[in-house]
């Protein structure tokens, strides 16, 4: 009798529930796991230094989270989405359809992207962007034809380079990551050592051409991380002729265990990226969902906490922790100050 | 048989080569296969407990450390000017830094006399975040400026895995974050008595901290979490479940529905959990409009994951109830539901509870379903105030909160994952002690 009465109970709880779903009081983030780090520095101040909540920041990926984002309009949806790459139009048209058509884009900084192995292991030194390529591509043109990439060992790819097994771990596609690895090192690379105009030569389109070039091999040279940089890290532990791509914060935090090679001659450090020395950089965003402005509590006082001069300005508790502090840091202050969407931006 | 009738005979003469005194070759043979079967299960079990220690081990030796910090216990002095100046900034809390590095930095210059001079920023990187302890303290004991308060603050993460001897010396090039000069200043500190190790209460009453404050991160919330989860699955999934397989076991006609209802039952325990998270995303957050991270959500979804293991468990402890018993009942004039629910209802609740108790411990250590619902990442920042706000209000899990650190760049994290699976372990161990305690205390063998 007594289970009865408890499961009457327990389904009354269960039909209630969505009636006692008060208006939220924190501010909703998700994406990118790049920027994570660095919303939950700032979310961690934003409760301490001011009366509102602590936002809640999830991880996931730049496509995750935006794809959430674009959901619709609500308290149920998220108010922010973290990206490690600016939207796409594809996602701004799907935003659109569901509803978020107004869309700040807020740019927070940079982070540049790091090639570092085993402290122990093999001297790597200096790359080029034509190294890489050599060395991941799967195909390669060879005498007017696409071949299978030969390339076995990194002394095979340069000369300079120590004569180990290519054992590279790269950011998964599901990473924002892989992109600009893509564009900065692979295609750059695939243009320097003149195999894009080979290819274009053999009669492939330019996007043909383009694609070809960041495919990556498959028969196991390089790997696919799709977790986080510890589990770049984790691997590099256990193969000391590996070598990962890392954020540059990442980086820095583990110097104890990873040591860092340099790109196109360019040591990587906030000041080298900064300058735009450093080749293989990035800036990082989030957008915020201009409708939930006034709704959310803080959701506005959030975002211009975040870009603030102590904040994210040189010498702030993101500089310090490995963001290169944006340039036009003013400008976005400023954006965030009169809302300014991303179609007011472009008119 | 025959041998033993053949010898029990008393004037059979012995056949030759089956004396019972020596052994014959086939039972040489079968003797030594049983041996060699016995070896076979003690490797087994050697391997399973060598694994067991080696587990065990590594767990304790990466882990323990998260149970301590490397505090510093020093007298400071905050003016009303100076709190008046941190309080008018955007980011308080560094301010309050400032105030405590300079502080310690002209401490340590005055003690140190002729020594080299200790710099600010050395003074910072030895330093954890204390900015937000020391404005939380002063604002709310606004009576103690101007007076020598005496502070117990942590110590940055390095600081703290160079005297676990994590970290060494020769480890430390280029790194920003702490360089060798500065553990000439700790190791100082140390001398002094100034910097002592202490058990990290903040680890386990504390909440979530951010990427650069490893020092201020606890497991305390996502206990709190998973705790109201358990609540809501005990209070939905034991009801439910058991109701269910009552009417399943005894009162439902066999047929073929019933039969399809059984073989469901059986394939939804196999389903893996990420399966009910992405329902849960579905169903509760985007048709329910129930709100994302919250307990609430959490609970429902384990439910589900837990219910066909209560069932199952449930059912099997109805079935062993010997028939007599209800018949029994029903024979001196019980209504069937009278004989169930006053007869074979409490001779079955020992297996029901263990049941229970064990697909809990299940739901306590999923991971899976609940980074569907929102509950991975930067959550679990604050203690609920009360039931409503436990249910609704953003937080995370153990096992979600453990996943969370382990993904952190600072290896401090890494460590602190490894103490929160220990805090895990314990409790998963109390629930699986009670299960076989209540089997033991209840249980009736016929």
């Amino acid at each position: 009798m007594k289970s009865v009465t408890l499961t009457v109970s327990a389904l009354a709880i269960a039909a209630a529930a969505p009636a006692f779903a008060q208006s939220r009081e924190n501010v909703q983030v998700a994406g990118s796991s790049t920027v994570l780090p660095y919303a939950s520095i700032v979310a961690e101040a934003f409760g301490e230094n001011t009366d509102f909540p602590t936002p809640v920041v999830e991880s996931g990926g730049s496509s995750a989270g935006l794809a959430r984002f674009c959901e619709g309009v609500g308290e149920n949806t998220i108010d922010i989405a973290n990206a490690s790459r600016a939207i796409r139009d594809g996602e701004v048209e799907t935003c659109a359809e569901n509803g978020v058509d107004e869309i700040i884009e807020v740019r927070i900084g940079y982070d540049g992207i790091v090639f570092a192995s085993q402290q122990s292991g093999p001297e790597f030194g200096a790359f080029e962007p034509s190294d890489w390529y050599s060395a991941l591509a799967a195909e390669i043109p060879q005498d007017g034809e696409m071949a299978a990439n030969p390339n076995s060992t990194w002394a095979d790819v340069n000369g300079d380079l120590p004569e180990v097994e290519i054992s590279a771990f790269i950011p998964g596609t599901k990473h924002g990551t892989r992109e600009v690895f893509e564009e900065n090192v692979l295609l750059q690379g695939c243009e320097d050592t003149g195999a894009y105009d080979q290819m274009v030569e053999m009669g492939m389109s330019e996007d043909d051409a383009e694609a070809a070039c960041m495919a990556v091999r498959t028969d196991g040279a390089s790997v696919d991380i799709d977790g986080d940089y510890t589990e770049t890290l984790a691997r590099i532990e256990s193969n000391p002729d590996g070598i990962g791509v890392f954020g540059l914060a990442f980086y820095e935090n583990n110097t104890d265990t990873l040591k860092v090679a340099t790109m196109g001659g360019v040591e990587p450090s906030t000041e080298t990226i900064a300058s735009g020395e450093y080749p293989v950089s990035r800036p990082l965003f989030f957008y915020i969902k201009k409708a939930h402005i006034g709704v959310i509590p803080g959701l506005k006082e959030y975002a211009s906490f975040f870009v603030s001069d102590e904040i994210a300005g040189p010498g702030g508790p993101l500089a310090n922790y490995g963001l290169v502090p944006d340039p036009e840091l003013a400008d976005t202050q400023q954006k965030i100050e009169n809302e300014t969407t991303m179609s007011e931006e472009q008119s | 048989m025959t041998d033993a009738t053949a010898s029990a005979a008393p004037d059979a003469a012995p056949r030759r080569g089956k004396s019972i005194v020596t052994q014959d070759t086939n039972t040489r043979k079968r003797n030594a296969a049983e041996k060699r079967f016995q070896t076979y299960g003690m490797i087994a079990i050697g391997i399973g407990v060598f694994f067991l220690v080696a587990l065990t081990w590594s767990i304790l030796r990466s882990g323990l450390p998260a149970f301590t910090e490397t505090a510093v216990t020093v007298e400071f002095n905050l003016s009303q000017e100076q709190f008046d100046e941190a309080e008018s900034q955007v980011l308080k809390t560094a301010a309050y830094e400032g105030f405590f590095v300079r502080a310690l930095q002209a401490q340590l210059n005055e003690e140190g006399a002729g020594d080299v001079q200790v710099e600010e920023d050395a003074v910072g990187r030895i330093m954890g975040n204390v900015g937000s302890q020391i404005r939380e303290f002063y604002r709310a004991n606004q009576d103690q400026l101007g007076q020598e308060v005496s502070f117990t603050v942590p110590a940055s993460s390095r600081v703290d895995r160079y005297l676990n001897g994590a970290l060494s010396r020769e480890d430390l090039t280029n790194s920003r974050f702490l360089e060798p000069e500065d553990l000439d200043i700790v190791d100082r500190l140390v001398d002094s008595g100034v910097m002592a190790n202490a058990f990290d209460w903040t680890f386990i009453t504390g909440t979530d901290s951010g990427v650069d404050n490893p020092g201020g991160a606890g497991i305390g919330a996502s206990v709190i979490g998973s705790f109201f989860m358990m609540f809501v699955v005990l209070v939905l999934a034991l009801p439910i479940g058991v109701a269910a397989s009552i009417y399943l076991e005894e009162f439902a006609p066999q047929n073929k529905f019933t039969d399809l209802i059984e073989v469901n039952i059986s394939n939804l325990a196999a389903v893996p959990s990420i399966v009910f998270g992405i329902l849960g995303l579905a169903v509760f957050i985007q048709f329910a409009h129930l709100p994302q991270s919250a307990p609430l959500v959490g609970g429902l979804v384990l439910t589900l994951m837990t219910l066909p293991t209560i069932i199952i468990s449930t059912r099997a402890s109805l079935k062993s109830v010997p028939p007599s018993i209800r018949a029994a009942a029903l024979g001196v004039g019980a209504s069937q539901m009278q004989a169930v629910f006053h007869h074979v209802l409490p001779l079955a609740a020992p297996g029901i509870l263990t049941g229970t108790i064990i697909g809990l411990a299940q739901a306590l250590g999923e991971t899976a379903p609940l980074l569907l619902i929102g509950m991975v990442g930067f959550v679990a920042r604050q203690y609920p105030d009360g039931l409503a706000s436990g249910l609704l209000d953003p937080n995370s899990a153990m096992p979600a909160q453990i996943y969370t650190w382990a993904a952190r760049a600072d290896p401090a994290f890494y460590e602190k994952a490894w103490g929160g699976i220990i805090v895990l372990l314990v409790f998963l161990l109390f629930m699986n002690a009670l299960a076989i305690f209540l089997r033991r205390k209840f249980e009736r063998r016929w």
